[in-house]
């Protein structure tokens, strides 16, 4: 078992276009403090505010969590619904859902989740109405 | 190419990022979509980001990908709390009248060339 060095849960409101990407630039920071390769701490905010910026677009609402290992970076992306209908669909680039809200942002261009996978050493999606379960894992050269 | 050369073939105004002006750029990605420039993991801190999205989410994407430098197109005027953010995460924005399609022709004309995938590394 990997040793969990710290861990950090940011709660993420649906619609909160204002405040999009300040659970991200948060994470950023805090790894920041810690001696990683800046490229790591970049492959890890994008896909951290893509992730976010999911939730906020397209879920009703849900948490991202933040845990550093002694070797890898996770992030947990998990929201409350509504779920996505097709997972493999969503996962191709440039198809996408998002309202003209978010198209507003200068979201939607169908790449989040490519984005967010082509940064992961390892990506994990689970999807149901429920909710969606993203983790992201990076490690750390 | 330097900041303030950019400044000054654009003849962009600086909103924020005097201290920025001396630094050395070495190319350019320009996008209104975030998403892709979020996927332009080969951008770095010596990329000038040309952009006509006028919020808070231009200045977050930069922060993500660690951009230093960017030029608003089209005439906008950045929103204060777009400038703000700008200033806390140490990032030069500056404005031009230029549409984006103009502002990339006159800077690859001088030799900034567009980041991009095909780059052999």
């Amino acid at each position: 078992m990997r040793e969990l060095i710290k861990r950090y849960v940011f709660q993420v409101q649906a619609n909160d276009f204002d405040n999009a990407g300040a659970a991200s630039s948060t994470i950023k920071r805090n790894l920041k403090t810690i001696a990683i390769n800046p490229s790591i701490v970049r492959k890890v905010a994008v896909a951290s505010y893509e992730a976010e910026i999911n939730i906020i677009i397209h879920s009703n609402g849900g948490e991202m969590v933040l845990e550093i290992y002694e070797d890898m970076i996770s992030i947990k992306a998990n929201d409350k619904g509504p779920g996505i209908q097709d997972v493999d669909l969503a996962m191709s680039e440039g198809f996408s859902t998002a309202s003209n809200a978010a198209r507003e942002l200068g979201f939607g261009a169908g790449m989040g989740l490519p984005n967010i996978k082509k940064y992961s050493d390892n990506f994990k999606i689970t999807s149901n109405e429920k909710g969606t379960r993203l983790t992201i894992d990076i490690m750390i050269e | 190419m330097k900041v303030h050369e950019i400044r000054e073939l654009l003849n962009a105004k600086l909103y924020v990022g005097e201290g920025l002006l001396d630094k050395e750029i070495i190319g350019a990605y320009a996008s209104d979509l975030m998403s892709d420039v979020l996927a332009s993991n080969y951008l770095d801190e010596k990329a000038v980001l040309v952009s006509g999205l006028n919020n808070v989410q231009l200045i977050r994407t930069a922060e993500m990908l660690d951009l230093s430098v960017i030029v608003l197109v089209r005439g906008k005027t950045p929103h204060p709390e777009v400038v703000e953010m700008a200033r806390e995460n140490g990032i030069a924005l500056m404005t031009t009248t230029l549409n984006m399609y103009n502002s990339c022709g006159i800077l690859y004309a001088q030799g900034v060339k567009g980041f991009s995938n095909e780059r052999a590394d």
